[in-house]
Parts: C-alpha cells; structure tokens; sequence
C-alpha cells in the first residue's frame, strides 16, 4: 500500500532555453544551455538533451567552459553560487558560494584561478546598479567552497551579460551602460570611458545594448538601440580613438558575436535575421533570414564550425558556419497570451496551444518536446514592432482528430475586424493537416466558441462544427459534398444559422451523444435538438452572464452546467428541465474529462485559485485542492493517460485516468503529480542512444563499433540489467559471425555448417543457450584479464583451424567453440585499433 | 528555417454556372442558321447514311436539306393537307410520312411521287415509322388506332386499338423487328409486339404522351409529356426508373445523342435540356427564340436542328478545331544533353540525392520579399485588370505590413490614373469593397492638396464620387426592400417558422452584409 501522498503542482513544458548564451563543447559536439535552474547538454548532432544539471536553486544566469579543462563547465545562478560539472558525465564536481546574486559569469584563459561575475553592488538597494567583481576560488578539495575573495574591477555597469566583455587574451575588459563605453585595461590599470551623444543629428537613438570584442584584435563591436553597430578601434587612447559604423538593422542589436578567428561578425536583433559581416565592412554582408523570432544570444562554437542563436520562443537554432542551418532545439514555445485554450489532439494525445504567431504547436507531454508546428495563417510574418498581426484564436479538433477548426483574426480598428475560419482535414498519407476550407468572415464579429459534435465519424456521415459569434448568431457548419463529374471535393458550408433575441453568443457545447446544443446568450442558456435545429428549452436562472458551459459525460449526461459572471455554479437537470443545484463560486475555468463523470473547476479568490473536482450529480466535491497557485489560471484541460496510473490514494482516484493539466497567466504549464520527487526522475540511460544516433561515418564504422563494444562491456560489468538481457536475445552463435570482420574470419564454406547448426533448434540447444549465457558471463569476466593474455589467445586461434575441422562432422556447438568464436571477436579489434 | 510564404490570393466562389465538360462540348456551335418554312416544323429526321441528309416535316411539304445547304435539295409536296412525320429508312432510301387526310404516302428519296399510299385510317396520321425488318411500316392515328403494313403489297396485316385517345408518337425498336412502342394522349405508353395481338406492355405516363424513345439497348424507354421526362425500365416491367421535371411547359420531343451518353429535350417553353444519361442532370441548356416542336442532332453530334412553332428551322453546325499549329510546339531540349542519367536505375544501397526544390515566386512575391513595395503594387495595377484578386490580395498584404500609405503615395499622374481606374472599376464589387474603400480614403488623403492640377485625375475622381453615390442610392432602396420582406416574414410565422425564418432573412441577410459594406 502506498502511503498517502499529498498532491503536489509540478511544472512541466521546461522553462525558456534563452536565460542565458548557450556555449558549445570544445569539439562542439554538445551545446550546454541554462534553462531555469538547470543547465541542460544538447548534442549538436540529433539535437536530443542528454544530461540536465540539477542543483542551482534559482535561475542559472551564465555557462562557461573550464578554459583549464574542456570537460569541465562553470555555471553560475542567481542563488550565489558557481558550480563546476562535468557535463559529459552530468556530474557536480564542485561548489563555489560566492554569497551574492550573480548575473553574468565570464572566465579567461589566462587567469587561472580566479573567474569574473556581476554582482549587485554593496549597500546600495538600488535596483540597477552592478558591478563587475573578480572572484579567486580556493583551491580546496571540498565539495562545498566558500568564495570569499573578491575584488571590484569595474563599477557601476550594466546587469546584463551581453553588455560586458573581455578582450583579446583578457588585456582589457569592455562594458556598455547607457551611453558609455568604458573600457578597463588590466596591466595599466586605467579606465576608458567613452561617451556618445543621446541622439545624433538624424535622430537615432544612440542608447549601447550589446558589446563584443574581437579574438585577435584590438577591436570592440557595439549594438546600439537604433539598429547601429559601431566599430572601436585605438580605443587605449582616450583621444583618439576611432569607429566606424555598420547599419543594416532597423531595430535593436539584440546581440553580437565574433567568430573564433574573428574574421566575422554576427549580429541580430527582433528582425529574427542572423547577420554575418565579413572584415568587418559594411558591404560584405551575408544574411540567414526568416530564423523565427527575435535573436536573444548568438554565440560561435570554439571550433568555428556551429553558430548558435538563442530566439525568445524557447528556441535555439544551430547554424552551421557557412550559414545553414544544421539544428533546431524547440521548446515549449511560451510567447504572447494563449488565446487557443489547452486542446487535445485525439489523434497524438499532445496538447495543441498557440505556437509561433500565426502557428499552432504541438506538444508531446510525454516526451516533453515539440512534436510539430502547423503553419495556420500562412503569411509572411514581419517582425516589426507595433505591427498589427493576424492573431490565432480559436481551434477546435473533432473527436478522431481527423478535422481541426481554426479561426485567425486581426483587429485593426474597433469597426475593422478581419475573420477567417479555416478547416483543415488530415491527410493520412503526409500525417499533417491539410487545408480544406476557408471561410472569411464566417461572423460579423469575433467568433467566441467553436465546436464539433462528438459523433462517430464512422456512422454518423456529416461532420458538424458550430460556432458562436458575439454578433448574437450561431452558425452550423456541415461538410457537404460539392464534387461534380470532374472532381472529387468536399467543402464545409452554413448550415442553419440560429440566434436567440439578437444577443450576443458566448459559449455552445454539444452534449455526449451530439444530440442536443446548448447555446449560451450572454444570461441565458438556450438548448436546440441537433437534428432539426430547434429550440427545446431554455434555461436563464439566476441572472448573470454565462461564462462556462459543459455538459455532464457518461451517467451524468442528463446535466448541463454552466457558470455566471456573477460567482454561480449552476447545474440544470435537462430531464426536468430545472435547476439541480447552484453553488456560489467564482469559476475561472470549468473543465470536464472526457474519460469521466469528473469536471474540473477552478475558482479564483482574492489569492490563489482553488481546485475543485466533482460530479454534477452531487454538488459537494470530492476533491478539494486549495491555493493551486499564486496566479490566475487562464486554461485547464483533461489530457487521458496512454496506461491508467495506479493512484493509491482513494481521494485522488479522479487523476487515474487523465492528467489535468494548466496554464496560468504567466504561461507556466502546470500540473498535479502524486508522486515524490525522485520518482519522478528517472535514471536517463540516454547518452547510450544519442552515441547510437550519431552518423553513420566510414570511420565510425572502422573504429566506433569497437569503442561502443567496450562500453557494452563496461557497462555489462557494471551490471546493468538492460544491456545484458539485450545481448542474451540474439544467439549469440549469430552475433559472432556478424560481428568478426570478414579478413579474419575462417572461409564461409567452414563456418557455414558451424552457423546452420547453431540456428537448429534442439532439445540439447536450451541448455546450450543457457550455457551460452554463462559463458558470456564467464568471459565478461575474463575481460578483466591483461592485453598479455588476448594475445595468447591470438596464438590459440593461428594454430587452431585444424581442430576446427576436425570438430566440423560434430553437429553441436561445443562450448570451446563458442569460446574461440568469441575469442576470434575480441582479439582481431586491438591491432585495428592501434592503426 | 522557413521560406518565403508568397501572398495568399483568396478564391472567391465563382458566381454564375460552373464550366463543366458539358457545357465545353455544347457551346462548341457555331452560330445558328435560320431558315424559314411555311409552317410549325412537327419532325426532323435525318437520314441514317451520310451525307446524312435531313427531312423537314412542315406544313403541306417535306422538305430535304443537306448538311450545309441553306436551301431545300428536294421537296416533296403532293399533301393535300399537313404532312407528318416524315421518316427515313435505316437504309436511307424510303422516306415513310403521315397527313391529316389519314393517307400514309412512301416515298423514294430520288423520286418526285409517292410509290405507295396505305389508306386505313379514318383520321390524321401523327406517326409513322419502319420496322427494322425494313418491309413493314407501322402507323398511328387520330381514330386511336396503330396499324402495320406491308410495303410491297401495301396491305394491312394487323390493327390495334388499344388506346383511348389520340396517338401522335411511336419509335420502333432498332433491335427488334417486332417491337414498336407508341405513346398516346390517354396518358399512356404501350409496347407492342407485332407477334402478337395486344400489347405486351403499358406504362402510365400520368400526362399526354408528346414523344417516346427508346434507348439504342431496348432496356429503357422515354417518355415526355406535360412537364415530365420520365425514364422506364423494360426490362424490369416498364418499372419507373426517373422521373425529371426541368421544363416548365410541355415538353415536345426527345432526342439522343450519338454517343447515347445524353438525352435531350426539347420544350414549349423554349429551352433544348441536355441531361446525362448516368445522373439524369442536366448538364447543358439551349434557349431558343420560340417554342420547340421537333428536334434531331446528326450523327456525331455534327448538327442540331430544331423546329419551332413559328416555323423556323434553327440550325447549329459543330465547329471544328482548326489546327492548333499557330503556337509552334516548345522544342526539347537535346536529348543526349537532356536525357543523360535519367535511365539509371538507383540501387538498393544508393543514396538519392533529391535537386532542391525551387520554388518560383510571382513578379510581386519578389518585390514584397524584399520590400519594394510601390514597385509590387505597381506590377499587380499594371497587369491590365485581368486579375483584380491578386490585386487586392497585395494590397491587403501591403497594409497588413503597415506599408500600404508608402505603397500608394509618390506616384506621377500616369500611375495614380491607373490606380483610379482600378478603383472606379472594382470599388462597388462586395467581394473587394472593404479593402478598396480603404484605399480610396487613403488616396483622397494623399492627393487631397494636388487636386486641380490635373484634368484626367480630376475626371477620374469625380467619378469615382459618382460611382459611390449611386451605390448608397441602391443600398437604401435594398434596404427598403428588406423592410417590406421582414415585414412579409413577420405575418406567415407560425410555430414552427422560427428556424425557416431564420434561415431565410439570413440568406437575404447575407446579401445585404455584402452589398451595405460597401
């Protein structure tokens, strides 16, 4: 029996990749990115996350590499503390506590032991005042170090990491606030500061944003707030120093990067273009356009073949050096409000929601990743400020998924309102949806619910949607077959066209079995047969503006519920056609699971919303789930489980089935677990699969094998259970054949009845399997055994072929030849090897 | 990364009839030739062997035209009254008709006088036809009696009198030397095997019989009378298969099409109906200038031919394509330069690598992917209005980028006149209104201080101020008729008119929506 766990509210969907620049691995086979509190290792190659760092307790601000050693990584977080890992193993090695909030983090090769940060400045509480402090970390073999020693370098600089940066072999360090640029030479000691004017004569906002410095030369590069990149050059004179201009952004320079040999510059801002200037001249200039969104960080990997750009939707773009891009690293994007709601796509389970503008994305819970974006508004998105843009508002699926209702609109004016409603069917054959029907205008003001009725697509010939719009209509909308002799098409068009004393449509439904709708019309809820189209009832007490509606599923399907603007929870009973139940409760969200009776509301007080589950056959709930969170929850949704959960709890019997899940104001996904903590975290074995992905290369061929070999191997030692019930699966007569290069190998003639006879199946071949198995056990051991003794066995086998063939009228594998096989394996891979 | 998404040009759903196949192969006439006979025409036949020869039945005369002669080759007159139904041989030969004194007359195409005279009936012969045994001839009467005779001999060998009332169509069976089928005005169709004495079977209309036909198979049978075409299975018992309804007066006659794949009617109310003999639709519709009594397509469908009730014979002539040879055909590319490497077969264990797809963007589409945005408005205005959807769709994109003021503004007299036109013209159509008014209030804002300087533009707004004016004039009259609808509406509710009325004002409704948008 399980103990009673509480429930607790996890997060899920990962928080933003672009907290802070991503950095590649020396051999920029991994990139290393903060996303929260951890710090996640992608591989370059598959774009698969193969370790998350755990252990900052607030937002990780700054990664860098160890410059004394690539396998290590320094990150810092807002909790005070540098932590050094080893990222290929995923291991903490040490901690560093520093005592402040650090904001940036940067390190220099030449500078051993001491690293740099920007911490908040002493006994001041003003907000926006840092400094760029030198941190020596002690030499101590502890896990847990106190950093103490710090020393001031620079004052008074800006908090963002972009805005500071160290020169060529970390002789000066450059930083921009405002509108100057100071510049800190560390052997003279001396302090730089170069001023711009506010505007200039064309008034251009002259404000720095980013800072770069060039790897070989004495070169600094500034972004400014009107699009400009300025140049420094001779900046150790105070005087004379000069600059030269590259404009080609029409926004802010959201970042800069040089590349390692600093023969070009990167830039980018809100225009979503990576910029790439060669010699650092304005016309030499090569664009990678239409990258998403808006460029937060760039960053260049230390061997010059990837550039990565970290976009504000949660995503980071892996560019190749010649400008293409190689990889994409998608997340939860997380951008303006979600005005779809939660939608469940019956087909995958992944939950669908506002993506990119303009786009609706998929996201698979399970996995935790993006499955897919589907370009809804197919329109050349313009990344410009202020510019009105077509929004996605609505979308609906139908219950096999097999057609998706959307509605986009762009309001330009209060009297200009542009509507299209969009059907789109999905195509088996590409698996994605295909656009079947546009309708404009299909309200003459906003569309305000859509649904499909639940019938089976299978009996029930006619797909039906109805919308509701706010100009007091709702619209039945069927597919109906408009093909002639030549084509074959079919189309959704208007059905029947209802309205109840011209108000304002605010929410339908259809119930379970699709035969009745209820319509709500701002106070009151009219219910229509779907079949005729006709009126039955209507239901509009106690006064007040519906804001949800659902009907009860499965033994509750004879209630129909519904929340007021006023706080009512209400449940008509459509049998009596009267009030069930009423409770007072201000209902945000009003949610039912489609697996069960259960309905999920969410009401909101002053503080914190509350959970409440219940049936509408009793109006006390059963489960009761107080302060869920601090913000307002704008949407719920019930997503069923692939394999029901046992719960032990009786009380939280109701998230056996599906999975409710929740988006609060500051789009954060939540939901609820009954699990602890280390449950949830289950041991990644996944670095085993990324190697296993990788290309396949001739070389990898020649040498990989082996290598993966011996980690087996390894990992056979350790014990592993996974590994070593996959070895036992093939006969392992078959894999020696397969896995013995072809030059070493006897001639097939003689080793084909050896073969034939391993795949007989005998009375006498259980036990020999099972022998097999102990045998590879015995010589898994035996692995341990020195070099001296491999080559022993090489002599063995030179001098065995004669025994093979007197062992070959022998119909059954005898152990020693399982052995020699084996041996001939192992051996043959030490000299190929060495090549 | 994504590519460049090209402007979407919406489709608006075409008014008016879809072009079909059909209506391809229909139109495809030349222009009609009248020729004027004495009387209304009541049969066309043509002659079964080429030149395939028509005869004329009109008044007292049968006159034979050829294909393409606008005068009658040959006219046989000796009718002392009408003449009916004058019918070829399948051989092309003989020429059997009716008349109103109740004599049945052969004749031999070459010759000037009848070979035989079949005296019998009492009243005037509507119908008279060929068995396809080619030696016997059935007849039907005003006395509501059939009749069978033997050319050689000119004698009866059968008679029935079956019908109650007149009987003016029949046709015989191509299949059958034995079978004929005659419609009557006692609303009947019967089927009759000269084997035997009565009839073998009978259908009931339901109007006047006017014309039947029987499909080349013999399985079907059709019927035409009173506003009905109706379709009969014989095989399965004269079982009603359609019944078609698409004429709003009497239809006449009936015809098929070479092909036997449509059926054609024609009607007092003026229209010819092409019908698909798979769908029973109509796919095609002829109008004619008076009501039609016979009608006869030539074999291949060359000719139609239709006679009115006014007595003008309207004729079509199939246009043929004349070679399509004025655009030379595009030359290939070479074929050793061209052709290399296409037959290589790729192995099992190759790797396809697959050209880039490129994808070709329109004029405008390139000029809006880099931002020129007066040239790609210039480029959608210069295409001579053939396409005013593309039109607006750029400028529908130009204002969604916040760009359509630039767009429209620093243009020379030449360019504003042309963007003036493009208004004038389209501004009223509902499907363009909302975007084009917009423009319009953005050009006035533009050009407002250079009005006056020039004469053409100066002309081109005023009338552009003309054009509107009449439109809020017609709006308001709409609107006044909605009223008095609404108001008619509002009187015929009943219990159950809620979701009909809805659904009606909603379609007048609609309407509206388009037209006050504007």
């Amino acid at each position: 029996m399980v103990a009673q766990q509480p429930l607790r509210v996890v997060r899920c969907g990962g928080s933003t990749l672009s907290g802070a620049r991503a950095a590649f691995s020396a051999d920029a086979k991994y990139l290393l990115c903060a996303s929260g509190d951890y710090v996640k290792v992608y591989s370059t190659a598959t774009e698969e996350c193969v370790h998350v760092l755990q252990g900052h307790t607030n937002l990780v601000t700054g990664i860098q590499l160890n410059p004394q050693n690539h396998m290590q990584l320094y990150s810092c977080s807002l909790d005070g503390t540098i932590k050094l890992w080893d990222f290929t193993d995923g291991i903490l090695i040490k901690t560093f506590v520093v005592g402040y909030k650090l904001f940036a983090f940067y390190t220099l090769a030449g500078s051993e032991d001491s690293v740099f940060t920007i911490i908040p400045k002493k006994n001041e509480d003003s907000l926006d005042s840092f400094q760029l402090v030198s941190v020596k970390l002690p030499k101590t073999p502890d896990q847990e170090v106190e950093a103490k020693e710090l020393s001031l370098i620079l004052d008074d600089i800006g908090q963002s990491p972009k805005c500071t940066a160290f020169g060529r072999e970390g002789e000066y360090v450059a930083s921009v606030r405002g509108l100057h640029l100071l510049v800190c030479f560390f052997k003279k000691k001396r302090v730089n500061r170069f001023p711009l004017s506010a505007t200039s004569r064309k008034g251009t906002n002259n404000y720095f944003t980013c800072v770069a410095c060039h790897p070989k030369e004495d070169c600094i590069a500034s972004g400014h707030k009107d699009g400009k990149i300025r140049l420094w050059r001779n900046f150790n004179h105070k005087r004379e120093y000069t600059f030269s201009t590259l404009h080609w952004h029409h926004d802010v320079v959201m970042d800069l990067a040089f590349s390692v040999e600093g023969t070009s510059l990167l830039s980018g801002g809100v225009e979503s273009v990576l910029v790439q200037w060669r010699d650092g001249s304005d016309c030499k200039k090569e664009f990678l356009p239409r990258l998403g969104s808006t460029i937060e960080y760039i960053s260049a990997s230390p061997d010059g073949t990837f550039y990565c750009t970290s976009h504000t939707e949660n995503k980071i773009t892996i560019i190749h050096s010649n400008l293409r891009v190689s990889a994409v690293i998608q997340g939860l994007v997380k951008g303006s409000d979600v005005k779809t709601g939660l939608v469940v796509d019956p087909r995958t389970k992944a939950l669908v929601l506002n993506g990119k503008p303009g786009h609706l994305q998929f996201y698979c819970l399970q996995t935790d990743k993006q499955l897919y974006n589907l370009d809804i508004v197919q329109q050349e998105y313009i990344h410009q400020v202020g510019l009105n843009q077509v929004d996605l508002v609505k979308a609906a699926f139908s219950a096999r998924g097999s057609w998706l209702a959307t509605v986009e609109q762009r309001e330009e004016k209060e009297t200009e309102l542009e509507l299209q409603m969009k059907l789109w069917n999905y195509d088996e054959q590409t698996q994605s949806f295909t656009l079947n029907t546009r309708i404009n205008m299909p309200h003459e003001d906003h569309v305000t619910a859509l649904c499909f009725r639940d019938t089976d697509e299978l009996e029930d010939g006619t797909p039906t949607l109805v919308t509701a719009g706010k100009d007091g209509r709702f619209k039945v909308w069927v597919l109906v077959d408009d093909s002639d002799s030549e084509k074959q098409s079919m189309g959704w068009s208007c059905d029947f066209v209802g309205s109840y004393h011209n108000y304002p449509a605010t929410n339908c439904c259809f119930s379970e079995d699709g035969s009745l709708l209820a319509v709500s019309f701002e106070e009151t809820v009219t219910v229509w047969n779907s079949d005729t189209w006709d009126l039955i009832c209507t239901f509009c007490h106690p006064p007040g503006k519906i804001q949800n509606l659902c009907f009860g599923r499965l033994s509750c399907s004879k209630y129909l519920l519904g929340t007021t603007d006023n706080g009512f929870l209400c449940c008509w009973n459509l049998l009596s056609c009267a009030l069930e139940w009423s409770a007072q409760l201000n209902v945000m969200v009003l949610q039912p699971d489609p697996l069960s009776e259960n309905i999920a509301a969410v009401s909101r007080l002053l503080e914190g919303s509350d959970l409440f589950v219940f049936k509408p056959n009793e109006p006390k709930p059963f489960c009761i789930q107080r302060n869920v969170c601090r913000e307002r929850i704008q949407w719920a949704v019930f997503i069923p489980r692939d394999v029901p959960e046992s719960i032990g709890s009786e009380k939280h019997q109701w998230l056996s089935r599906s999975q409710l899940y929740f988006l609060t104001g500051t789009q954060d996904l939540l939901t609820f677990s009954t699990k602890s903590t280390e449950e949830r975290l289950t041991p990644s074995s996944k670095q085993l699969a990324v190697e296993e992905s990788l290309p396949m290369t001739p070389f990898y061929l020649l040498l990989g094998k082996h290598r993966h070999q011996q980690q087996s191997k390894e990992n056979a030692d350790l014990g592993t259970a996974v590994v070593q019930s996959h070895l036992a699966q093939d006969s392992p007569a078959i894999k020696e054949l397969l896995h013995t290069p072809a030059h070493v190998l006897p001639s097939a003639s003689f080793l084909c009845s050896i073969f034939i006879n391993s795949m007989l199946i005998s009375k006498e071949n259980k036990s020999a399997r099972e022998a097999v198995d102990e045998v590879e056990m015995d010589s898994e051991k035996a692995e341990d055994e020195s070099d001296e003794d491999l080559e022993l066995t090489e002599m063995e086998q030179d001098i065995n072929p004669t025994e093979f063939l007197g062992e070959i009228t022998q119909t059954k594998l005898s152990k020693s030849q399982e052995k020699q096989l084996r041996k001939i394996r192992r051996m043959d891979y030490s000299w190929v090897a060495a090549l | 990364m994504a590519s460049y998404k090209p402007v979407v040009v919406q489709s608006f759903p075409k008014l008016g009839k879809k072009i079909t196949q059909d209506t391809l192969y229909w139109k495809n006439y030349k222009t009609p030739v009248q020729i004027k006979e004495f009387g209304a025409v009541n049969k066309i036949d043509f002659s079964p062997i080429s030149p395939h020869n028509y005869a004329v039945t009109a008044s007292s005369r049968i006159h034979i035209y050829g294909r393409y002669s606008q005068e009658p080759i040959k006219t046989f007159s000796r009718f002392k009254d009408a003449a009916y139904c004058a019918t070829y041989r399948d051989d092309g030969k003989l020429l059997v008709a009716g008349s109103e004194e109740g004599v049945i007359r052969l004749f031999d195409i070459h010759g000037r006088t009848a070979l035989r005279q079949y005296d019998g009936h009492t009243k005037a012969v509507h119908v008279a036809d060929f068995l396809s045994d080619k030696y016997r001839i059935i007849s039907g009467a005003d006395d509501y009696t059939l009749k069978l005779w033997d050319i050689p001999s000119a004698t009866e060998i059968v008679s029935y009198s079956e019908h109650t009332d007149y009987v003016r169509c029949g046709c015989t069976s191509k299949l059958n030397t034995d079978l004929f089928v005659t419609g009557s005005y006692d609303h009947t169709v019967k089927v009759f095997d000269v084997r035997t004495e009565k009839s073998v079977m009978t259908v009931e209309h339901g109007q006047p019989v006017e014309s039947v036909l029987l499909f080349p198979s013999g399985g079907l049978l059709v019927s035409a009378g009173g506003r009905y075409v109706k379709v009969w299975d014989i095989l399965r018992g004269g079982q009603l298969l359609v019944s078609l309804k698409n004429h709003h007066k009497t239809v006449t006659c009936l015809c098929l099409s070479s092909s036997g794949q449509r059926l054609l009617s024609g009607s007092l109310d003026r229209h010819v109906k092409v019908y698909s003999t798979t769908s029973y639709k109509v796919v095609h519709s002829f109008g004619y200038a008076a009501s039609i009594l016979s009608l006869a397509l030539a074999p291949e469908d060359e000719t139609i031919v239709v006679g009115m009730t006014n007595g003008v014979l309207n004729v079509r002539h199939r246009k043929h394509e004349e070679s399509r040879e004025r655009f030379p055909k595009k030359k290939l590319p070479g074929y050793r330069t061209f052709v290399k490497g296409r037959n290589y077969m790729p192995k099992q264990e190759d790797f396809f690598v697959s050209k880039p797809v490129r994808s070709h963007l329109k004029k405008y589409d390139k000029l809006l992917k880099s931002f020129q945005v007066s040239k790609a408005l210039d480029v959608v205005l210069e295409a001579r209005n053939r396409t005013p959807e593309i039109t607006v769709a750029v400028m529908r994109e130009l204002n969604r980028r916040g760009t359509l003021k630039n767009a429209l503004a620093g243009r020379d007299e030449r360019q504003l006149s042309i963007l003036l036109a493009f208004l004038i013209r389209y501004v009223v159509e509902p499907r363009f209104a909302p975007m084009l008014i917009k423009v319009a209030e953005m050009i006035i804002d533009i050009y407002l201080p250079v009005v006056g300087q020039s004469a053409v533009v100066d002309k081109q707004f005023l009338r552009l101020q003309e054009i509107i004016e009449k439109e809020i004039d017609y709006q308001a009259e709409l609107l006044e008729v909605l009223g008095m609808m609404d108001a008619l509406f509002a009187t015929m509710t009943r219990k159950k008119a809620t979701s009909l009325e809805e659904n009606k004002t909603n379609g007048i409704l609609r309407v509206l929506e388009q037209t006050t948008s504007n």
